[in-house]
């Protein structure tokens, strides 16, 4: 209370530097987010030049090779049970793992974003009919709603994303409705409405801007649980089909390895942690640097 | 754009009924909100918040509308520009109905708002010439970034300090010239503040009503003032509208109501205002209570469960809006003003 | 020790943050036992601040306090754990603008007001329900019995306002700070508020600091009258000198906005302008750049007060100090 008033008066200062650059100088103080975000943008970019970087061949088995410990001459991370190496397998593994683990909140932000903000803007009967149809996907746990989609539709990645991609439409949907309600309920909507514009108009100029930054926020929370969940269906052998390095498979087919080479068959697992981890904290290191009063 | 030059703003409608015309006539506006509730989300109950309002605005003159929370007026206004859709009424500008022969977009053209929060009512990712020439560009006129910066430099702000600032870079009293500027930009004819300075600072109002007079003059503006203080009303306008529970009580040029409130409820209003003078403090309250429901108005005049002078007849019978012998334009609906009401005190005067 | 109920000393408050607020500025104020005093100032003049101060409700991570608070001879600034809840609301309560936020949605309006009288008296439920109804009596709400079993939300806002002042005086407090508790009211219902707060204060025999940025609010209630701009205040004196014999160009200045007396169509007597941004102390006084009496010795350092008699003092240059008798 005692804060607004006086930054009231504060006002009429000088003109401050935009929203972003506000939001870049935070960012940039924060040295938990400035570190996750080191590593995951070295994770893509490890993975998507990959085969620049002069790497063993990642589908190349040799019988004689299988299981080889960490530090192995030759192989740094050693070999998986065919054989193949690990680190090359590991880096690769990252294109399909990030690809899978990121395109579903992707595609699901501009679907929810859009479905939500139709909602959220239209109101009424619109709004009852998309809303409804939502809840009923809430009635599962995102985890068994993805199994059974991706059960449905059987395995490969295709339909890993379709799964992932429908189980991550109605929370974001959601949380868009919800904050376009807010925005429509603001007297600068009436105000552009009431000059004449039209619904398309008047969303696209006054309620895009102002509704897309929160959504997106919420959507980056949701990338470390899609990680999990793609490595997850891979895991059970409804998602990414061998011999495709995909740290989930790896994961799985690495199990029966545990009581020979357990740190071997960590990897995959270490590789899936820090990920996920990475982007939960990054996404909340992001949600912090934008949640200023604007 | 000087004053001398203009007298309405660019390209405003052209003015088709001629001086004679009122600018807006209102009849039988009626506006029920439903009270949602229960499993299945029915209408549970009507809140009557607009019932039956009918007044008439001439070219060039200033409207107060005043009344408590609840009464009706904020609706009024959005229903009078198209942003909630009217139950039932007709909304008539300068002689075209809305709905025969004026569009929404043709009636938005003529008709702008401003709103009171001056914060809420700017888009805080548009600078503050984008929101301006918003409107004009919406409506295809022309040059609207020049339009912007013109009526900037109208309202008193500098285009060349503020026209890429942010709503959020300026302060209060300045957000406020800033939609007075964005309402004008579409050059309308009728502009409808809705408790447009009581959100500011006493000595940032005073400038922007000494704003408002200005433009009113210069522009040939008319406007719809909503407030809820007294003083400001009566400053800026010419006759003020009265309305309690949804419903007009009494209309009437200003200094005709100053001087003579007719209905109970506008003396409740006046005499509840803080009185200036430290030897003379309010003694007792007018009124008691809060303003009733308008979810459930009383039956009969809606103002019987609060008045001083309720007869049995208040109870039944719904007084009419009706015109007062001594001064012409001056109305109110009170049976005490009927002599063939039937209230025991109907016709007599000096109710103090 | 003071037989003052209230003695600030040369207070000083600062926000940090991003950038640095003064919101107050070397403010001294007193108050008698029984006496009502209204905070006159607008948004940013730091009237709601002081009030937070009196109450030790600033944010002691991101504000800076310096000076003397004594609020019946107790420096409050010394207060802290179980002292300090015993100070706010046995010694000192508050009624706030928002009686809806302020008020608790999920306890009935008895419970809350038992609750404080049993938190700060120590009496039993039963005892504590008892006053709470009585509490209910004095502020004259119709039908008690039947209100305390009420929640919030069950209530009209001036029926709110009258539940949040029956909370606050339920521990008889010496002293209470209202911050602009009719501003969210109906005309109508804002007159009885007052009317109410008046007789109450009658009755108690408290004293009250009302902070209102309204001046026939402050008429209406109080017999002494603060004005305050930029963190300072810039004139007091009796209701009556304050409306009747303003001195300070500010003061006259809100007086003539408040269009009282102004004929229709009349060119009002504007401050032209805004509120100074509070980044910097002020180093002149903090309206110069509005006043239409400003010379250049204005800004040249912090005018000191003028005593024009018996706590009447005015912070101008322009204005002649009365020769002591």
């Amino acid at each position: 209370m005692a804060l607004v008033e006086t930054s009231e008066a504060a006002g009429p200062a000088s003109a401050q530097s935009g929203y972003w650059s506000g939001v870049a100088r935070r960012l940039v103080r924060d040295p938990v987010t400035m570190i996750c975000l080191g590593i995951i943008v070295a994770l893509i970019l490890s993975a998507v030049f990959a085969p620049w970087l002069g790497l063993a061949d990642p589908y190349k088995g040799s019988m004689i090779a299988r299981l080889k410990p960490l530090g192995t001459e030759g192989h740094l991370l050693g070999t998986d049970e065919q054989g193949r190496d690990m680190l090359a397998r590991l880096i690769y593994g990252g294109r399909l793992t990030l690809f899978i683990g990121l395109m579903p909140v992707v595609l699901a932000f501009f679907v929810g974003s859009v479905l939500g903000i139709v909602a959220g803007y239209a109101g009424g009967i619109t709004n009852t009919v998309i809303m409804r149809t939502v809840d009923v996907f809430f009635a599962f746990p995102s985890v068994l709603l993805a199994i059974a989609i991706s059960g449905a539709l059987g395995a490969g990645i295709v339909n890993s994303l379709v799964s992932l991609t429908i189980v991550f439409i109605p929370p974001i949907t959601r949380v868009a409705e919800a904050v376009t309600s807010g925005v429509r309920a603001l007297d600068y909507i009436d105000a552009a409405r009431a000059s004449g514009a039209n619904a398309l108009t008047v969303i696209r100029v006054h309620v895009i801007g102002n509704v897309l930054s929160p959504i997106f926020v919420y959507a980056t929370s949701l990338t470390s649980v899609c990680m999990i969940l793609a490595a997850g269906l891979s895991f059970l052998g409804i998602g990414v089909r061998p011999p495709e390095p995909e740290w989930g498979l790896m994961l799985n087919t690495l199990r029966s390895a545990i009581y020979v080479n357990p740190w071997l068959s960590a990897l995959p697992g270490l590789m899936i942690f820090v990920t996920s981890l990475c982007l939960n904290l990054l996404s909340d290191g992001v949600r912090s640097a934008m949640n200023v009063r604007d | 754009m000087s004053a001398t030059e203009t007298t309405t703003l660019p390209d405003s409608p052209e003015d088709k009924g001629g001086p004679g015309q009122a600018l807006l006539i209102v009849k039988d506006l009626r506006k029920y909100f439903p009270v949602r509730g229960g499993i299945f989300g029915r209408a549970q109950a009507m809140v009557q918040a607009v019932d039956g309002v009918s007044f008439s605005v001439e070219k060039g003159e200033a409207l107060g509308i005043v009344g408590e929370s609840g009464c009706g007026k904020s609706t009024t206004a959005r229903l009078l520009i198209g942003l909630t859709e009217k139950d039932e009424g007709e909304i008539i500008f300068d002689g075209q109905g809305l709905g025969d022969a004026l569009s929404l977009r043709d009636l938005r053209r003529g008709v702008q708002m401003v709103f009171q929060d001056s914060y809420a009512s700017l888009n805080p990712r548009l600078t503050i010439e984008e929101s301006i020439a918003f409107g004009a560009r919406v409506q295809g006129l022309d040059d609207p970034v020049g339009r912007a910066h013109s009526l900037m430099s109208r309202v008193g702000l500098d285009p060349a300090r503020f026209a890429s600032r942010y709503p959020h870079e300026v302060s209060g009293g300045q957000r406020q010239r800033i939609n007075i500027a964005r309402a004008l930009a579409m050059s309308p004819r009728l502009v409808i503040l809705d408790e447009a300075v009581s959100a500011l600072d006493k000595s940032v109002e005073a400038q922007v009503l000494n704003l408002l007079a200005d433009l009113r003059e210069e522009f040939g503006l008319t406007y719809i003032f909503i407030s809820h203080d007294l003083n400001v009303v009566r400053y800026i306008s010419d006759r003020i509208l009265v309305m309690y529970l949804g419903e007009v009580v009494e209309v009437g040029p200003v200094d005709a109501i100053w001087s003579r409130q007719a209905h109970p409820y506008t003396r409740s209003l006046f005499s509840a205002m803080p009185s200036m003078d430290p030897d003379n403090r309010t003694k007792t309250p007018p009124l008691s209570g809060d303003p009733p429901n308008p979810i459930d108005p009383p039956k009969g005049c809606r103002f019987h469960t609060r008045c001083r002078f309720a007869d049995s007849v208040c109870k039944t019978k719904a007084p009419r809006l009706m015109e007062l012998p001594q001064t012409p334009g001056h109305l109110a609906a009170c049976h005490l003003h009927d002599p063939a009401s039937g209230h025991p005190k109907a016709g007599q005067e000096g109710l103090a | 020790m003071t037989d003052k109920l209230v003695d600030i000393r040369n207070l000083t408050v600062r926000f940090k943050g991003g950038r640095t607020v003064h919101a107050i500025n070397d403010l001294s104020l007193s108050l008698d036992q029984g006496e009502t005093l209204s905070l006159l100032g607008e948004s940013g003049s730091g009237k709601s601040v002081t009030l937070k101060t009196l109450l030790g409700l600033l944010p002691p991570k991101r504000s800076e306090i310096e000076g003397d608070i004594l609020v019946n001879g107790t420096d409050i600034r010394t207060l802290s754990g179980k002292a300090l809840q015993r100070y706010r609301g046995g010694e000192v309560s508050m009624v706030f603008q928002d009686p809806g936020l302020a008020l608790d949605p999920v306890y009935t309006v008895g419970n809350q007001i038992a609750e404080a009288v049993m938190r700060h008296k120590g009496l039993r439920k039963e005892e504590a329900m008892d006053i709470a109804f009585d509490m209910l009596q004095r502020v004259r709400i119709p039908s008690p019995e039947r209100r305390l079993k009420n929640y919030p939300h069950e209530l009209s806002g001036g029926m709110r306002q009258r539940v949040m002042i029956a909370l606050a005086l339920a521990c008889r407090p010496r002293l209470l700070l209202a911050d602009e508790p009719t501003t969210a009211l109906d005309a109508t219902v804002q007159i009885q508020i007052l009317l109410l707060l008046r007789d109450l204060q009658r009755e108690f025999g408290m004293g009250v600091i009302f902070v209102t940025h309204d001046i026939g609010v402050a008429v209406e209630v109080s017999e002494r009258i603060a004005v305050m701009y930029a963190g300072r205040i810039v004139e007091e004196g009796t209701t009556h000198e304050i409306i009747n014999d303003p001195r300070h160009p500010y003061t006259r200045g809100l007086l003539a906005a408040n269009l009282h007396d102004v004929a229709k169509g009349e060119r009002l007597n504007a401050i032209p302008g805004a509120p100074p941004a509070l980044e910097a102390p002020p180093t002149g006084c903090s309206f110069a750049p509005r006043c239409p009496m400003a010379g250049p010795e204005c800004t040249a350092g912090v005018p000191d007060f003028v005593h024009l008699g018996p706590r009447r003092r005015v912070a101008c240059l322009r204005v002649e100090p009365v020769p002591a008798e």
